[in-house]
């Protein structure tokens, strides 16, 4: 049996890559109203990225995490303009639907592209090791992990609370028509936070690699996890995210430790009774 | 006689601002009740907190004397409450006949048949008839919604609450936007309401709650200011106030 | 007028029985050492009629409804491999009220919510269902999934044959009986019922109906349908996988009902038997390609075919009769 501090690490760890990766799916979502199934496909395309930019190109840890994030922004700002405009505003299934589509070409095109097989993204030295604690040691790489929710949790506060494009942001997100009349330029708003999105997506692609390995299924397989984290937290609220991801990315891991003859089966099952309970999530707002 | 329905105290706040604050009205079978007041006066909600749309934070509702304060929308409606729609919201995928079949077999509790059609019971098809030529929409009777006009629609609004057979009729401004031509029917088809029907009527136009109603409410900022005959209304001092209050204001300050 | 119409409706009705005969006549000609193939196309026809039913009729997006299939399916394998029933008719009853139970418990869960959280808990119901499977393994023999499933002949004369000649006789039978079903459902007063919640369920509800009474009554319907798909797998493949539990079988359901158009069994069943053949032709050469293939299709039916094919070419006669 894993000890209760290891577990914990993990499931902070593992709650944390969450978090980056769903938090831009909650923003976009709760600002345009998309149920983005595609998110996932993001992440992916960001850690294929680093791993071909660390395997082949031979370049360091940090410059490969840039890479990925602004290569994954230039591949789906044009996926934004051509295909995701058209679904602002449509129904729910349509949305899906487009959504699940582009998540499957990317499936088949990173298979066709890369292969089948899982690809690595080799940690520098100084996030390999463990840091001892005296009664106990921790993987670094788990707290780098936990630092970079951290970062991103609190820089994301400081852009939407403290700057003037979070204003413009938050009342888009409040009413989109009241801050059009008012001069907001809506369009750019939405591009801009697409545009983040995608980039902590890959951000959280990255890091996360040896949380969430990279693979063509990747963006199937987590696709529903992301989506999941968005909902219980409530689409728009970061708090909710935040919370979202701890709650679930704690049940996840312990379950896979203590339980693992059960699968996905807890996870899910509290995924239900949360949603049952608040049908518009944790800390979402009111409709 | 005993109210049909009755509003006690009812009480709404949105955030901060009191919408309906402390409202109580009672309707008598064969009322003929206008309520009237200013744009924002809470009519509008006060209507839903009777129809069990919007949940009031205090006060009960009676239909028929039996609280209906914990009970839905659906529960009112076959308890004998029925409202129409301020703006219309008909089915346009669906004839007018379908409308008002799926009415009377939702009122007799037949909608959860999975076999069968109504054209297939004659009682129904009758009364689909009777209520058709009642309105003048015996043309339009095969026609999906989205086809027959504006004003033909707010008549099937009133065809499809008489087909629950109420016993409290609420009409949320039942001519609006409907042109000149076709408020002559409309208002012949309220002239026409079965005598013992309770019947409040939401309404702008003077005229027509001249005409048809024998009582007038007048709510303004969710408080009633009067209620009374229709005589009464115009020189009623607050509802002068109420009304025209802004304008004397302006004219003040010119 | 009336008579009129309703010899009308009949008359389609005989149609669409004529055209499903016509079609598995087809089928059985055209292929007829891969009738395994057709076969399963047919359970899966009556998993996107059953999707048909509570997505195209009511409007709830769903990604979750293999679990009513894999439940239809799991009871007729556990009824013939724990519980020596092994007449098809009676598996087949198995499998429709285990999917019409499985339909209830969804239908509640997934009812609880609208939107966003409704699709969330559609697809966290799959997943339960897909992990409850493979945690009992006891019973449904886990990721080796459940064998041992022996049919004994249809009516005590027609064995299971190695060809599977009787199996696609008998997915014929009961898709012909659904069908026919679902017509009468579709007009019937519940059916006018479910269109106006789609619509407007406010309205329903000042109406005195209570929608989320009527739309779990069909979450069950549907469950007993895509039970009945369940347990034809269960009886013409004689095993029972935890893919007939998976979301990806629920995505690829709501993918042919789309293809095809929502809200018309003829659209479902179109939907069914076009991607199914695309499937067989594609996925054989090659697997990457298949999936690219899939989502550059959806992409396709989004943006240029919103109705689907059955939708939008019935649309598209329908003008070039009005405008003749």
């Amino acid at each position: 049996m894993q000890s209760a501090l290891s577990v914990a690490v993990d499931a902070l760890a593992y709650g944390m890559v969450l978090f980056v990766i769903s938090i831009g799916l909650s923003v976009t979502m709760g600002l345009m109203r998309v149920v983005n199934l595609a998110h996932g496909a993001f992440a992916m395309i960001g850690g294929y990225i680093a791993s071909y930019a660390t395997q082949m190109l031979g370049i360091g840890y940090a410059a490969a995490i840039l890479l990925a994030v602004f290569g994954t922004i230039a591949i789906a700002i044009p996926i934004e303009r051509l295909l995701y405009r058209r679904i602002y505003g449509a129904p729910e299934l349509t949305q899906v639907l487009m959504t699940i589509g582009i998540t499957f070409m990317i499936i088949g095109i990173a298979n066709y592209v890369f292969g089948p097989t899982l690809k690595t993204i080799p940690l520098p030295g100084e996030l390999r090791g463990a840091l001892d604690l005296g009664f106990r040691s921790i993987a670094t790489h788990r707290i780098f992990a936990i630092l970079c929710g951290l970062a991103v949790a609190a820089l994301l506060w400081f852009l939407i609370e403290k700057t003037a494009f979070g204003i413009k942001l938050r009342a888009s997100v409040d009413n989109a028509s009241m801050a059009a009349a008012l001069g907001v330029r809506t369009e750019i708003i939405y591009a801009a936070s697409f545009a983040v999105a995608v980039g902590l997506a890959a951000l959280g692609g990255v890091v996360g690699a040896e949380l969430l390995p990279v693979e063509p299924y990747y963006a199937l397989r987590y696709m529903v996890t992301f989506l999941v984290v968005v909902s219980v937290g409530g689409a728009g609220s970061i708090p909710g995210a935040l919370v979202a991801c701890l709650l679930l990315g704690s049940i996840d891991t312990a379950g896979r430790y203590w339980l693992p003859e059960f699968g996905e089966f807890f996870f899910y099952l509290s995924v239900i009774v949360i949603i049952c309970l608040f049908p518009r999530g944790l800390l979402g707002r009111r409709a | 006689m005993s109210p049909i329905l009755e509003a006690r105290n009812l009480q709404k706040a949105f955030g901060g601002l009191k919408v309906i604050d402390d409202v109580s009205l009672r309707l008598e079978p064969g009322d003929r009740v206008a309520l009237i007041g200013p744009n924002g006066a809470g009519k509008t909600t006060f209507v839903n907190l009777v129809t069990g749309n919007l949940r009031s934070d205090s006060g009960d509702v009676l239909i028929g004397g039996a609280s209906v304060t914990h009970s839905g929308p659906a529960e009112r409606a076959h308890r004998g409450l029925v409202r129409s729609f301020q703006v219309t919201r008909l089915f346009q995928d669906m004839t007018a006949e379908e409308h008002l079949a799926l009415a009377i077999l939702e009122r007799d509790g037949k909608t959860h048949r999975l076999a069968g059609s109504y054209r297939a019971m004659p009682q129904v098809m009758r009364e689909i008839g009777i209520l058709l030529s009642t309105l003048g929409l015996g043309t339009v009777a095969h026609r999906k919604v989205r086809e027959i006009a504006y004003g033909q629609q707010r008549l099937l609004e009133i065809a499809l609450a008489l087909a629950l057979r109420p016993k409290v009729l609420l009409l949320d401004e039942p001519a609006a936007g409907v042109p000149q031509s076709d408020t002559g029917r409309i208002e012949a088809a309220l002239a026409d309401l079965p005598a013992d029907l309770a019947v409040l009527m939401i309404e702008h136009d003077m005229d027509l709650v001249f005409r048809f109603a024998r009582r007038v409410v007048v709510l303004a900022a969710g408080a009633i200011i009067f209620d009374g005959p229709p005589q009464a209304v115009t020189r009623d001092q607050r509802v002068r106030e109420a009304y025209l209050g802004s304008y004397a204001n302006v004219r003040r300050a010119h | 007028m009336r008579a009129g119409q309703s010899t009308r409706r009949v008359s389609t009705d005989l149609v669409g029985i004529a055209v499903i005969l016509a079609a598995a006549g087809i089928g059985f000609l055209l292929f007829p050492d891969n009738l395994a193939l057709l076969t399963r196309i047919i359970a899966l026809a009556l998993l996107v009629l059953s999707l048909d039913l509570v997505t195209g009729y009511c409007g709830i997006a769903t990604l979750g409804h293999a679990a009513l299939y894999g439940a239809g399916s799991y009871a007729a394998g556990v009824a013939a491999a724990h519980f020596a029933i092994s007449d098809p008719l009676l598996m087949t009853l198995a499998g429709i009220t285990a999917g019409a139970a499985a339909g209830l418990v969804c239908g509640l869960v997934i009812l609880r919510a609208t939107g966003l959280p409704q699709l969330v808990l559609s697809i966290a119901t799959v997943y339960l269902f897909h992990e409850l499977a493979n945690k009992l393994s006891s019973w449904t023999g886990g990721s080796d999934g459940l064998s041992g499933i022996s049919p004994s002949p249809l009516l005590g004369l027609f064995a299971f044959d190695l060809w599977g000649r009787t199996a696609f006789g008998f997915g014929v039978a009961l898709l012909l009986v659904v069908f026919v079903l679902l017509r009468i459902l579709a007009r019937s007063p519940f059916g006018m019922l479910c269109r106006g919640i789609k619509e407007d369920p406010l309205r329903i509800r000042s109406m005195g109906a209570s929608p989320y009474r009527a739309l779990a009554k069909m979450y069950v319907i549907s469950g007993a349908v895509a039970g009945a798909g369940g347990a034809l797998n269960a009886i013409s493949t004689q095993v029972v996988g935890l893919d007939s539990l998976s979301f990806t079988l629920s995505a690829e359901a709501l993918v042919m009902l789309v293809l095809g158009g929502t809200g018309s069994l003829y659209g479902a069943l179109t939907g069914t038997v076009l991607f199914m053949l695309f499937a067989d032709f594609v996925s054989a050469a090659s697997p990457f390609h298949w999936l690219t293939m899939v989502g550059a299709l959806l992409v396709a039916i989004v943006l240029f075919a919103p109705k689907g094919l059955y939708g939008s070419i019935s649309d598209y006669l329908a003008r070039r009769r009005g405008t003749a």
